[in-house]
């Protein structure tokens, strides 16, 4: 093999290397692989490319994808299409950042300790908490591991979730539950909203923690308030996942009185990469410090007395724990948490009030607009902030095939008009056959929302 | 073997000069750093948006009031200049691969391809949304089913989920898969065993999937123990968890009497892949009688470990688990399309929302296709010779506990220093801060006293590995000649040694200035 760029070891070298280790050939530094083990074949892998063929073959791959700088785009559910400021990737690619790995000499890594630092300040100052870690995988474990943490805090193993939290956070806890013989309790809503005098009778049962998505999945308001106060009364916790770009606006969970505070930064300056890497958060009140997973960055002093700062509290982590450990979380979306902190720099006070009103201004007016169509309703009564839920007429043309969703066969119409419509609820609710998800972000105009009204009203007709 | 020069008080300036590598700015030129809540200034602005072109309502007339905000969270006023200034400030204060050698054991700290940074930010890739329709995606799919196809190949498994943001969120998954193995065969087993040497994540996902965990003593070479194995194998163990090469940089030898054993008693083996780095193209888990498999892809596949994240863990599987893997699974269909399969009924669920961590696996298939299959054959072979290369250099200098060949990584002792000069391996880690190195593990694999663990990785010349022995050796002979000056490192970074008890004594967890 002649060289490659990446690999610097020349013949000569290789020979002195050798001769300094005292073996005649690389192969004799693999005689402890027994024959049994040894791979006999060449890896059936593709051929190498070279930089400008790499280049050509994956941009023929990304150009079979509908990406969302061409499609204006309705569809949130979870990833959202806010615009992300520029600075935000020319800081991120700088290498001093993107390529260390977790900061365990803090001495060189004060540059990402302090980032960390800065991102905890900022996802306490949203929501309201005291302590917030330094990241999770994304917002779907984060409110798994929340479940967890409840659970271990009362010395109670049944979890109460209510039904309108994203099905992947619930599908995810689900999993959690079934390692620890954790109990889960979905409670079902009616009309998008849960009814409090089911969830009091529900807490009849001791239960660790009542769990609460606001906005939730189908884009309503919960009544956080009210849902701590009955968990509380019980003897339960109140877990919260929380959109943290609408706590521009909205009231921190902190202060109505969540326990727990979880979801995931994405909309803060993270692409959405077809679902991932994004960057989950958790905070919670000073009670909960110590059962915190993952890493958690402390203000310290140095030995002149200057300001530093370290990774802390780490006897709760699986390197100094092992089978003790709060989580076995090491890797985190520390790359992602540093968007989001990026982020909310650019934004401030008040760009991060701005940039969720204006969100909500434009879900409003496209839900007003959407509703002039025959046929379109609104189901659910609870008040929504850029995400809510429509109710479609069956078109009375039928060129649609028995085993396709009303949304689906609608949103296939809208791509070929070059827009992307909003989520298809059917996927995950058999009870909502015909309803369609839809999320307005900053970044649509009104002549975008116009244009998706208009080719909806005609794919409908 | 070169022998090193030696001065016995190296002045800073001086080792600046012999060590170009040196990175960190020098203490008297960089001011203390400022908090970014203390650049705020009222009425700055950093942020644009587009005009909010739609009928406006006041926010109260839309969302009722006792939904929304009291009092603003206390974010900061920058200027566009301001937010450059302080990121490019703080990354000046950070060491990455990108600033000089970082051979940090059981990391693979190998170089990051630029090429992987631009084809993942490509629109066709980062501006696409989970949820679009499938025909809009088929470019993305294409390239998942192939990363698949290729780590099948590289792992010698059946088949691959990528769910897993990270390799002990891999570990998690696949105990979670070996669940649900045993329990459709109605076998209810409580125990995982794992050797001492392993990683700590190991037992902690073991923990979280409801396993209790049985601790295997290595033997005096460095291995498994194998008659302590057999005294605890039985009926109940679920599975044994084993990294090979293991932490110490040895293969172990054993590994298919090994296989066996734990077979025999119905178990399963569990390969921990975070050192696949030694054995791309040369073994593969899946030969070796493993069952389960998980792959750092931002250790061995060269994504950027990203200042602590993120990574991608995917895990491999034989025949007899594929029912379990977490759904959805990337499928192609007859008609050659690609699809996510949804309907799998004994799959063990979910870990993650969405298919993965997409961004780092677009980094991953670009590796993969830049180095071909002969390629990632050389990479293992060149992170073994480097790996043997350092360890020889070094060895004259250190305990050396195991003898023999290492694999990529291998660990040495400062156990001598400390009973002769008090010169802990901590200290010997923060004087190399000195010399422009990001140092090796310490105190990793715990059952190695005062242990330093090496992995130089491939992606590294000869002179590089040099210069580090040299810096390493000067290091030795300080602490023989002046153990005050190792103890009082290091000297030249933007703060010195930090006071951890006191961080964790009285937590300082978040800013309390308001902006």
């Amino acid at each position: 093999m002649s060289p490659h760029r990446y690999l610097p070891v020349t013949a000569q070298d290789e020979v002195a290397m050798l001769q300094t280790i005292g073996v005649r050939a690389i192969d004799e530094l693999f005689a402890d692989v027994p024959a049994a083990v040894r791979y006999a074949g060449r890896l059936p892998v593709s051929e190498a490319l070279s930089e400008p063929d790499l280049l050509k073959h994956m941009h023929a791959l990304a150009r079979q994808n509908a990406d969302l700088d061409t499609y204006p785009s309705f569809l949130g559910a979870g990833i959202y299409d806010h615009h992300i400021p520029v600075v935000i990737d020319h800081l991120v690619s700088r290498g001093e950042f993107y390529t260390a790995y977790t900061p365990y000499q803090p001495e060189i890594s004060q540059g990402e300790l302090q980032a960390i630092f800065e991102f905890q300040s900022y996802m306490c100052a949203l929501t309201g908490m005291a302590v917030a870690n330094a990241s999770m995988y994304d917002g779907a474990t984060a409110f798994a591991e929340a479940g967890v943490l409840a659970v271990q805090a009362t010395s109670r193993k049944r979890l109460l979730v209510i039904q309108t939290v994203h099905p992947h956070a619930r599908a995810v806890l689900a999993t959690s539950a079934r390692g620890l013989h954790i109990d889960v309790v979905t409670l079902p809503v009616v009309a998008g909203t849960p009814s409090l005098e089911a969830l009091r009778e529900a807490l009849h049962t001791p239960t660790a923690a009542v769990m609460v998505q606001s906005p939730n999945f189908y884009g309503g308001l919960e009544d956080i308030a009210a849902i701590a106060r009955i968990a509380h009364d019980a003897g339960a916790l109140c877990v919260v996942s929380a959109n943290p770009l609408l706590l521009g606006i909205l009231e921190a969970p902190g202060k109505l009185g969540a326990d727990i505070v979880v979801g995931d930064a994405q909309p803060f300056g993270i692409a959405p990469s077809f679902g991932g890497p994004t960057c989950g958060y958790f905070a919670v009140q000073e009670t909960h410090m110590r059962r915190l997973p993952g890493r958690l960055v402390g203000q310290t002093v140095d030995r002149d007395g200057k300001r530093g700062f370290v990774l802390t509290l780490q006897t709760r982590e699986q390197h100094i724990r092992r089978e003790k450990a709060t989580s076995n979380i090491c890797s985190n979306q520390a790359l992602l948490a540093l968007c989001a902190s990026i982020y909310l720099s650019v934004m401030g006070k008040q760009g991060i009030q701005d940039v969720a009103s204006q969100c909500v201004q434009k879900a409003h007016y496209a839900k007003t607009q959407l509703l002039t169509i025959p046929g379109v309703t609104c189901p659910y009564p609870a008040p929504t902030a850029h995400e809510f839920v429509i109710a479609l007429p069956e078109p009375t043309t039928h060129d649609r095939p028995t085993h396709e969703s009303l949304v689906s066969w609608v949103n296939h119409r809208l791509l070929d008009a070059g827009i992307l419509g909003g989520y298809d609820l059917s996927q995950t609710d058999d009870t909502l056959p015909r309803h369609m998800l839809v999320a307005v972000t900053e970044r649509r105009t009104r002549q975008e929302i116009d244009q998706f009204v208009t080719t909806l009203r005609g794919i409908l007709a | 073997m070169t022998t090193p020069s030696i001065t016995t008080t190296p002045n800073e300036q001086a080792m600046q000069d012999t060590h170009p590598s040196l990175s960190a700015p020098s203490r008297d030129t960089m001011h203390d750093m400022p908090l970014i809540t203390e650049r705020s200034h009222r009425g700055r602005r950093a942020y644009s948006l587009p005009p909010c072109d739609v009928p406006e309502s006041a926010l109260s007339a839309l969302i009722p009031t006792t939904h929304l905000r009291s009092t603003p969270a206390a974010l900061p006023e920058l200027y566009e200049v301001d937010v450059i200034r302080h990121y490019t400030a703080l990354s000046r204060r950070n060491f990455g691969v990108d600033n000089g050698f970082y051979p940090l054991g059981s990391c693979t700290m190998k170089y990051n391809p630029k090429i992987n940074e631009t084809v993942a930010r490509f629109p066709g890739f980062a501006r696409i949304h989970p949820e679009q329709p499938l025909s809009s995606v088929q470019g993305i799919l294409a390239l998942l089913h192939t990363l698949q196809n290729d780590l099948v190949a590289i792992t010698g498994m059946d088949a691959i989920t990528l769910q897993p943001a990270a390799g002990a969120h891999g570990e998690y998954t696949g105990l979670m898969l070996i669940r649900a193995y045993h329990e459709s065969r109605n076998e209810t087993r409580t125990k995982v065993l794992v050797p001492d040497s392993s990683h700590g994540t190991n037992p902690a996902s073991a923990a979280i999937a409801g396993y209790d965990i049985v601790t295997i003593p290595s033997d005096a070479r460095g291995f498994v123990d194998l008659e302590a194995l057999k005294r605890v194998v039985d009926h109940d163990t679920a599975a044994l968890m084993l990294t090979n090469p293991n932490t110490l940089g040895l293969f172990e030898e054993q590994i298919m009497e090994i296989a066996r054993i734990v077979h025999d008693a119905g178990g399963l083996l569990y390969y921990d892949g975070a050192n696949s780095n030694a054995i791309l193209g040369i073994a593969r888990p899946g030969d070796m009688g493993f069952d389960v498999v998980h792959l750092n892809l931002h250790k061995t596949m060269s994504t950027p470990h990203g200042g602590g994240g993120p990574g991608a863990g995917p895990v491999g599987v034989k025949k007899a688990l594929i029912p379990f893997l977490p759904t959805p699974i990337i499928t192609r269909t007859e008609t050659g399309t690609y699809t996510l399969a949804y309907d799998r009924p004994l799959s063990m669920g979910r870990v993650k929302a969405y298919v993965g961590n997409v961004g780092i696996l677009v980094r991953a298939y670009a590796y993969i296709r830049t180095l071909g299959p002969d390629g990632l054959r050389k990479v293992s072979e060149l992170a073994v010779l480097n790996a043997n290369y350092l360890r020889a250099r070094l060895s004259p200098y250190f305990d050396v506990p195991f003898a023999g060949i290492c694999k990529h990584e291998f660990v040495l002792s400062a156990k001598s220093l400390k009973t002769i000069h008090g010169v802990r391996t901590l200290d010997i880690a923060k004087r190399l801060l000195d010399f422009g190195y990001h140092p090796p593990t310490i105190y990793f694999p715990t059952n190695v006293e005062e242990c330093l663990m090496i992995e130089p990785t491939e992606t590294e010349s000869k002179q590089t590995l040099d210069a580090f022995a040299d810096a390493l050796i000067q290091i030795v002979h300080e602490a023989h000649t002046d153990p005050q000056r190792v103890l009082h490192a290091p000297y030249t970074t933007v703060v010195r040694r930090l006071d951890e008890a006191g961080a964790a004594r009285k937590p300082v967890l978040h800013c309390s200035c308001e902006a």
